[in-house]
């Protein structure tokens, strides 16, 4: 607990998180007002002039469809970053395993994922399966692979070099079996890591794609799509922008410093 | 978005450097005569500037009346009047036109106007490979003869009691025979305005003909150019700058607010052509049944409508007709906003718990935000509306306009009295109703005008009762131009922005 104090970036990240995502399960069972209904008498209202944080240009309450937003954001975000750490992880330590041939086409392979960002693959996504929660899913996680890959191949190879491993091997365990009991426990951490300051990436996409008009269609809320829907407003509303804007750095920014406060936190370096 | 809008920015700041430069220099010489330039901006640039090959209205709002002419035209109050021709008999079968045509006229090249090029240009507009974007209107000419230089007949097949109007739009304007092919790229008309340059991406420069037919109009421009921004922000930023001088058709109704301060600028709320209209797939179900359009269209607060999607500017229709056109009935009482009738309709058709269904909605602003504003008054009806956006022009000409592989969409008409395009075989509506086609065939029958709008009246009705797309409104012209700026048309019974009135004064 007293390191845990020592630790500021960690806490504030952490609280920060931990508010977003009981936000977020909170617009579940409870919004200020249904954040769909229209009610255009009350529309372009200023914050506490009509609901929380003000209508937009329908007389919807930005505060419900911020929190309806959170849930939307966070659960796309965090399928894609499951999505691609579960698949970008199995390809590191399998590759950490065979090396060989195996290892240069799937670097390769990265590579090339990692030339096209993801809002142009949720583009040719869109394109062919129509834009939606599915397609942005997709888009972002498979952006996600790579990192994953290239991350956990580094650290299980480091394993693989230990001397508890090379004595495992020289007593004929199968390799399969080295890699579940000694190399995917031991490069967890770096992996738990990597998911949070991820997820704050992952956001950040989502309302990229959201403001494109390739996330999730209308009437759902999206942060990007408020933001989108914000401009030409931004005279007359300008929290109309702000809001959801607010919520998205808030949002990356929370995630990115429990990110780093985590890693400072599991490094295994500091333990000894 | 970001570097899309600084690029934006940086290439304003460019030509307001440029436009200050050229004002510095012309004020050295005449420091209180009236400015005789006008900078007109534009949101669309058109991708050429030939009005009879392609349908684009942007070409029209640069050319039509500017650069080139038609045998008749239409005044700012949406009236035919001649030009090219100095007048016309029509036999009393309807089926002779003679047009005495205008002598000394000149297209800016030098070629004069004859019967031999007005003959021409009507043949290159009708002929077999014409792409002319309204060849339909030219269809029911039988034959162009020239009895001499100065006389023009056209023999019909079968009356066309709107064959004066039509000749009158974009369209239907002369080209002179050697420079037509290259029209696009060079126009060259008979108009007040001559064609000097176009920069592409930004704008087109006009400047005065010198050598005008018309010398009841004394025109007090020297130079005129079309300015093309597409960015609502950046057409404001522009106007309150002084960059352009005008936007007869400025982009965002939330924003013409932002002007109120600004004692240099105008505001001009007028009228225009484009009707806003959700069209429905009327030979798929659940639409292919009357009840159930009219139910929708109950389900629908046109007031709400234009308050959420245009910022309250925009006048309700109830059918696809504007207070602009002749023979106007308002007929938004046929099936006004009742949600009880709407619910007991929808029951009535066999849907008592609504049904579910895709608009395939354009990604302009007035598409979007209509879509939003319709989905949440039909799901007080109960029926689920999926919007999807359907990227305009390329995806929805081919899935709606030429497919027809939808169940509703959402487009502006832009085209003036364009009611016939319900009787049209195919048309992305698959409405087909003999007793309205029969209405509009009588309308071609018949000559005179008041005939003509009491048909037009019967038109509007049956369609008002069929309901086969969802009437909603008609788009404001939001003009806004410098107050010393005069002659600019407030309401738009044509697309257009005609420059030959246009002066300054002080």
């Amino acid at each position: 607990m007293k390191k845990l104090l020592r630790r500021p970036v960690f806490l504030v990240g952490l609280v920060i998180t931990l508010v977003l995502f009981a936000v977020a399960l909170l617009s579940l069972v409870w919004t200020p007002f249904p954040p769909t209904k229209m009610n255009i008498v009350h529309k372009l209202k200023a914050p506490l002039d009509f609901g929380l944080l003000g209508t937009d240009q329908f007389g919807r309450d930005v505060a419900s469809m911020l929190m309806v937003g959170a849930w939307n954001s966070l659960s796309t975000s965090i399928l894609a970053v499951l999505l691609g750490a579960s698949v970008g992880t199995a390809i590191g330590v399998v590759v950490a395993m065979r090396r060989g041939w195996l290892e240069l086409v799937v670097m390769r392979g990265c590579d090339i994922i990692f030339a096209v960002p993801p809002i142009l693959s949720a583009m040719m996504l869109g394109a062919f399966i129509g834009s939606g929660r599915f397609t942005a899913i997709i888009a972002i996680g498979v952006f996600m692979v790579p990192v994953f890959a290239r991350l956990s191949l580094g650290a299980a190879l480091q394993i693989w070099t230990r001397d508890y491993v090379t004595a495992a091997v020289s007593m004929g365990r199968p390799k399969a079996k080295i890699t579940l009991v000694h190399v995917l426990p031991n490069i967890s951490n770096q992996i738990i890591v990597q998911v949070t300051i991820q997820l704050g990436l992952a956001i950040l996409t989502e309302a990229g794609l959201s403001f494109l008009g390739l996330g999730m269609p209308p009437p759902t809320p999206t942060w990007g799509r408020m933001l989108a829907d914000a401009q030409t407003f931004l005279g007359q509303a300008p929290w109309l922008a702000l809001m959801p804007g607010l919520a998205i750095a808030l949002a990356v920014l929370g995630l990115n410093m429990l990110g780093d406060g985590l890693r400072d936190l599991l490094d295994p370096r500091d333990n000894s | 978005m970001t570097l899309l809008g600084s690029a934006t920015i940086l290439k304003s700041a460019a030509f307001g450097l440029a436009i200050s430069a050229g004002l510095l220099l012309g004020q050295t010489g005449a420091e209180a005569a009236a400015k005789t330039a006008i900078t007109v901006g534009m949101a669309i640039e058109p991708a050429g500037l030939d009005p009879t090959v392609a349908a684009p209205v942007a070409i029209g709002q640069v050319t039509w009346q500017n650069i080139f002419e038609g045998l008749t035209t239409i005044d700012r109050d949406g009236k035919i009047k001649p030009q090219l021709a100095e007048s016309w008999q029509i036999s009393p079968d309807g089926l002779t036109y003679t047009f005495k045509l205008r002598q000394g006229v000149k297209f800016h090249n030098g070629v004069a106007f004859d019967s031999a090029v007005a003959k021409f240009s009507i043949d290159r507009a009708r002929g077999a490979d014409s792409v002319n974007p309204q060849k339909r209107y030219f269809a029911s000419i039988d034959t162009v003869e020239t009895p001499d230089a100065a006389t023009l007949v056209l023999k019909l097949k079968q009356p066309a009691g709107s064959l004066l109007y039509w000749l009158g739009w974009p369209s239907s304007t002369i080209v002179e025979p050697k420079s037509a092919a290259d029209n696009k790229t060079t126009p060259i008309g008979t108009g007040p305005f001559k064609f000097v340059s176009w920069s592409k991406g930004s704008k087109v420069d006009l400047a005065r003909n010198p050598d005008y037919w018309n010398k009841a109009v004394s025109l007090k421009l020297d130079t005129a150019a079309f300015r093309f921004i597409s960015d609502p922000q950046a057409q404001a930023a522009a106007l309150k700058a002084g960059d352009v001088d005008a936007f007869p058709e400025f982009g965002a109704p939330e924003l013409i607010k932002s002007f109120e301060g600004d004692k240099r600028l105008t505001t001009v709320i007028g009228n225009t052509e484009l009707k806003v209209v959700a069209g429905m797939n009327n030979t798929r179900k659940p639409f292919s049944d009357k009840k159930v359009r009219q139910a929708l269209m109950m389900a629908v607060d046109r007031a709400t409508v234009v308050e959420g999607a245009w910022s309250g500017f925009g006048t309700p229709i109830g059918s696809h007709y504007t207070p602009n056109d002749r023979g106007y009935k308002d007929l938004t009482g046929v099936y006004p906003y009742d949600v009880a009738k709407a619910k007991a309709l929808l029951a009535e058709a066999g849907f008592p718990n609504g049904f579910t269904f895709t608009i395939k909605a354009p990604q302009m602003a007035y598409a979007q935000r209509t879509s939003q504003v319709l989905q949440a008054m039909f799901a007080e009806i109960g029926v689920t509306m999926n919007i999807e956006t359907t990227e305009f022009p390329a995806k929805w000409v081919a899935d709606v306009l030429k497919a027809a592989d939808y169940d509703m969409t959402i487009v502006a008409h832009a085209e003036p009295m364009d009611i016939d395009i319900y009787s049209r075989d195919p048309y992305y509506f698959n409405y087909k109703n003999p007793a309205f086609n029969d209405v509009l065939k009588k309308v071609e029958m018949t000559s005179d005008a008041a005939g003509q709008e009491k048909l037009y009246g019967e038109a509007q009705t049956i369609l008002a009762n069929d309901v086969p797309a969802l009437f909603l409104f008609v788009m404001p012209k939001l003009g806004v131009w410098d107050g010393k700026v005069k002659g600019l048309w407030e309401n738009e019974p044509i697309p257009s922005n005609v420059l030959t009135d246009v002066h300054w004064v002080e």
